[in-house]
């Protein structure tokens, strides 16, 4: 049987400036393997620089494996694939547009909204307004970014990676610029998106918590090559609440993770 | 008095102030007028010749703003070329930044040969010295897009034109406004330096006429109408610039409580 996303032995090095002769370049993943089912929930965590992001990218198809193969939905990754939300630490909202505009942004690119965009307009500000009055942004549609705090940056980066209903979202620390309160805040928009839409979910990160508290199951990365060292179910029913986070089988289960971090970083 | 209003007040004092030392300094040492004419002087000669003064501050205006709109056309062009093409960018980015430190008054005994004495070399020469500025600015706004957003749009299946429509263009709007004043003033510069080569019209012209015949007080007149010119021009594309790209300077514009 089939997963949603199959990455198999995939080494990825990283090619240095031209300054690098033949074979000097960074091995940044080696041998990792791992698959993920249509609909889950996976976080990735990993001491700082051991690919975590590199696997993502991956995964989008944004760069393309030196060794092995990566499939999503059945089909062998060579391009950017086009049914994916991303979104990273750094919000990169545009400036010079306001919220909506910046959600609406993927329309603009994916078929088959890019032909009738100009046509449907009021109708997809709409879905805009109604999607940014889930993540708790009603009434910011016309503010620009640097109207908003971080926090609501971060919503609204939330809501551009899913307007297209993609089917694979990919986060990469978005809330690691986060102050603690905020960040929980947006566990809960996170889990809330995801019950409501059931996409298949890939968020790095280097917060433990974060990744037991969002995530069906986990994977730890060894430091740089990084390779997949371990993998942990979370079997806790949503929806998670914030408490769950203090139960004692979540608490020994972070303990876990950090453990094997550890050994990671000391073997490194 | 406000403070927005004292600062919008005090250069127009500054700029009397200097009129008025201007003035008493020529009066109290007694400085002859082919020396230095006073403010007062240079103001009359404006009055007294106003008519070949604007009619060639028209023509300086003229190949000023044709050299202009060429190098905008060029520069931009090769911008986008040099912003978005790493082997574009490696080919010809050192060949720009030598062309540009080479002193471009030199330039135009060459430029008068290839074009005469007529408005093709202030046209020619303006747009040689305005263009480069232009080129940079857009190059640099386009490179320096941030590698997360341009992952974000390919993603999705965005193509490089995407890419440069609705990220790269409007990200380097602020970067190319801000090359526009400088490219402006160059290119005066350039139009009058080749018309006080090799003109037969233009501000630049009326210039060394004077100076043939020790008119200083219609070299300063001169003088007076260039500068009058290119600062106009200037505050043109500054208010352009505040209009389209108002969400780069919001920080200044709230200082100022504009």
């Amino acid at each position: 049987m089939t997963s949603f996303i199959e990455i198999d032995s995939v080494d990825l090095v990283y090619q240095g400036r031209a300054e690098a002769g033949a074979g000097t370049g960074t091995l940044a993943v080696q041998g990792a393997s791992l698959r993920v089912e249509q609909g889950e929930f996976v976080a990735i965590v990993g001491p700082s620089g051991c690919g975590k992001s590199t696997l993502l990218k991956l995964v989008a198809g944004l760069i393309a494996p030196s060794a092995g193969t990566v499939r999503v939905a059945g089909e062998r990754v060579t391009r950017p694939l086009k049914i994916v939300g991303m979104a990273f630490q750094n919000a990169t909202l545009l400036p010079w547009r306001n919220t909506r505009e910046n959600v609406l942004l993927p329309l603009e690119i994916v078929e088959p909204h890019r032909s009738r965009f100009r046509r449907e307009k009021k109708a997809y500000w709409k879905a805009a307004d109604a999607l940014l009055a889930t993540v708790g942004l009603a009434g910011f549609a016309e503010r620009h970014p640097w109207q908003l705090s971080g926090g609501m940056q971060q919503r609204a980066q939330l809501c551009r990676a899913l307007v297209h209903e993609p089917a694979l979202l990919l986060l990469d620390e978005p809330f690691g610029a986060l102050d603690a309160f905020t960040r929980e805040e947006l566990w809960e928009v996170l889990q809330t998106l995801y019950m409501q839409r059931r996409c298949t979910v890939m968020l790095v990160t280097h917060d433990l918590r974060e990744a037991a508290h969002l995530a069906d199951r986990v994977f730890v990365m060894s430091a740089r090559p990084g390779r997949i060292i371990h993998e942990r179910t979370v079997d806790i029913p949503r929806p998670r609440s914030l408490d769950d986070t203090f139960r004692p089988e979540m608490v020994a289960l972070v303990h876990e993770l950090r453990d094997h971090i550890s050994r990671a970083r000391a073997a490194a | 008095m406000t403070a927005g209003l004292r600062d919008r007040l005090s250069p127009w004092l500054v700029l009397a102030a200097i009129l008025v030392a201007w003035e008493a300094i020529v009066d109290v040492f007694h400085i002859p007028r082919e020396v230095l004419p006073s403010a007062v002087d240079s103001f009359a000669a404006i009055w007294q010749f106003r008519g070949p003064l604007w009619t060639n501050a028209l023509s300086t205006l003229t190949t000023t703003m044709i050299g202009f709109a060429i190098a905008v056309a060029v520069g931009m062009a090769l911008g986008i070329a040099v912003g978005i093409s790493r082997p574009i960018y490696a080919a010809l980015y050192p060949l720009l930044v030598g062309f540009n430190a080479i002193p471009k008054v030199a330039l135009v005994p060459i430029l008068v040969i290839w074009f005469g004495v007529n408005i093709w070399s202030p046209i020619i020469t303006a747009f040689v010295l305005s263009f480069f500025p232009i080129v940079v600015n857009v190059a640099t706004g386009l490179a320096t897009i941030e590698p997360e957003l341009r992952d974000v749009l390919r993603a999705l299946g965005a193509h490089e034109r995407d890419i440069l429509f609705k990220v790269g263009i409007p990200r380097s709007l602020p970067f190319f406004f801000a090359s526009l004043k400088i490219a402006i003033t160059l290119a005066f510069v350039g139009a009058v330096i080749a018309e006080t080569v090799a003109g037969n019209e233009g501000i630049g012209h009326v210039m060394l006429v004077a100076s043939s015949s020790f008119n200083t007080p219609l070299m300063f007149a001169g003088l007076i109408v260039i500068a009058v010119m290119a600062i106009g021009m200037y505050a043109v594309f500054a208010v352009t610039d505040r209009r389209f790209t108002g969400w780069a300077t919001r920080s200044m514009d709230y200082a100022t409580g504009g």
